[in-house]
């Protein structure tokens, strides 16, 4: 697979460490009253799709950046790639 | 028909004409009072033990292909029970034993061979570690050696010895452990089923569940409706596709796990060997070909295909091992999907749903437990309670803490 990476542009996967799925950006509120209930979830269960995947790879052999990859399950086809830190400030973190 | 060597002298005078199909075809019932989705070897499995070991008789499988074409189809068909934790050990050693008497169980040649796995030491501290699992192993019954270098030599004589990097200082041998024909094992479980009443019905997917009021009354599938008291799933790789229609998230990930096989050759591989400094693991299959295999490829995946960094790393663990494989010319590789759990080890439990029951997670483990699993999921089929073997397997351990995480690695599936 090829990952064209938004600073680089393409690169193979190879020089990639894949961590999983992109909701793991969404880190529970840890004050929240349901947070051992969501903490658990968010650790230990997963959507696991088959089709479109967003998913977050770590660019160690390279700038180690954090990627988000909109990725295929079923074909490998990558459509999308975006900075996780672009992603996670879009989403209110990392302020 | 039973098969003995009477039936083969006695069909081989008359023109091999009377040997029927070793299982019917037939059209699904409207109700069944247990319907076990996914026709592979687990499934199978527990459709035959549920028939001959709990008497139940309005038993059905429901299969979306072909039996058998899934990862018991796929997999590197080796047997083992070499685990070092209490929740594993007693339920691999287990399935151990019955893969000792399947053959006579089922009447059936799955040309069970127990030519001895050995796991390669290369360094003190994993001397330590496979101590340790040996004697873990021998406290639950199954059997271990621990091998010095001059004892692996004199095995394997071919091996690299001279490695600077990965020396190899010794090996943990289960001479119990060995190879088994896959297809023939979900072959075997399927004429068993069978011939106990069980439907075994190909070509019906299953699209949906049916559940009301917390209850659920069957499933929907190509062929529609089909009414059950009790559901249970064993789909492997689409465990969470499948669950994700009875509104589940399950804590497992599905990845590609590629294998390999190499032209035939004359006889060169006595047992199953694996690589502890890399990842690698290779027997010779009685056709003579060397099957072998490493990583996952480690991202999610529903193609039974991976990737050529995954190939280069495994011909290299390979070469690392045994110089001479590079010899052989390399016929076939495939992937199959695993269904990583989060904590490597696997889940038979009930769900939510009211009977509706669920086998699966088995990461790249599951060949070798395919009898003890299928026991242990009748067993919980018919007796909602689990088996006492596969007692620690429950969805809820992660919440509860209670891993069991033999690597170590944490929640992080294509790590294990």
């Amino acid at each position: 697979m090829i990952i064209n990476h938004p600073l680089l542009g393409p690169r193979d996967s190879a020089e990639f460490v894949y961590l999983g799925d992109a909701t793991l950006i969404d880190r529970p509120d840890w004050q929240s009253e349901t947070a051992l209930k969501d903490f658990s979830d968010y650790a230990y269960l997963r959507d696991n799709p088959a089709g479109e995947h967003r998913e977050l790879w770590f660019h160690e052999g390279g700038d180690r950046s954090w990627l988000v990859v909109t990725r295929n399950t079923l074909t490998h086809e990558i459509s999308k790639v975006e900075l996780a830190r672009d992603v996670a400030r879009a989403r209110g973190r990392s302020k | 028909m039973r098969y003995s060597g009477f039936k083969v002298i006695r069909e081989a005078l008359r023109g091999h004409k009377g040997w029927g199909p070793a299982w019917r075809d037939p059209e699904p019932k409207s109700h069944y009072d247990i319907i076990i989705i996914g026709g592979g070897g687990h499934g199978l499995a527990t459709a035959h033990y549920l028939a001959k070991i709990y008497g139940q008789r309005n038993v059905a499988v429901i299969e979306k292909g072909w039996i058998g074409g899934g990862n018991v189809g796929r997999n590197t068909t080796i047997i083992r029970s070499n685990y070092l934790l209490d929740g594993n050990e007693p339920f691999y050693e287990f399935s151990l034993k019955l893969w000792e008497g399947l053959e006579q169980d089922l009447n059936y040649n799955a040309m069970v061979s127990q030519r001895g796995i050995m796991n390669l030491i290369h360094s003190d501290a994993q001397r330590d570690a496979f101590t340790r699992r040996g004697n873990a192993m021998i406290l639950n019954g199954a059997d271990a050696e621990l091998l010095d270098e001059a004892q692996i030599r004199a095995e394997y004589p071919f091996l690299n010895f001279n490695d600077a990097r990965f020396p190899i200082k010794g090996g943990l041998a289960q001479r119990r452990g060995g190879t088994v024909r896959h297809d023939a094992v979900a072959w075997g479980y399927a004429r068993g089923a069978d011939q106990n009443g069980v439907d075994i019905i190909q070509n019906c997917e299953v699209t949906g569940f049916r559940i009301e009021d917390g209850k659920c009354l069957g499933v929907e599938t190509s062929k529609g409706f089909i009414g059950a008291n009790k559901v249970g799933c064993a789909v492997a790789g689409n465990s969470g596709r499948m669950m994700s229609k009875a509104g589940m998230r399950l804590p497992i990930e599905s990845h590609v796990l590629q294998a390999f096989v190499s032209e035939g050759l004359k006889p060169v591989l006595p047992g199953v060997i694996t690589f502890g400094a890399g990842h690698f693991y290779v027997s010779q299959s009685d056709k003579g070909g060397l099957v072998f295999g490493g990583d996952l490829d480690g991202y999610n995946t529903y193609a039974q295909r991976g990737n050529l960094p995954v190939v280069e790393d495994v011909c290299e663990g390979g070469m690392g091992l045994m110089p001479m494989i590079g010899r052989a010319r390399l016929l076939r590789m495939w992937g199959g999907i695993m269904d990583m759990s989060m904590d490597g080890s696997p889940i038979i439990d009930r769900t939510h749903v009211d009977g509706l029951y669920f086998n699966g997670g088995w990461c790249y483990g599951g060949f070798k437990a395919t009898p003890a699993s299928g026991y242990c999921f009748a067993h919980l089929l018919a007796n909602d309670a689990p088996h006492p073997v596969a007692t620690a397997y429950r969805f809820d351990r992660f919440d509860k803490g209670r891993m069991i995480d033999e690597k170590g690695m944490g929640n992080q599936p294509n790590l294990h």
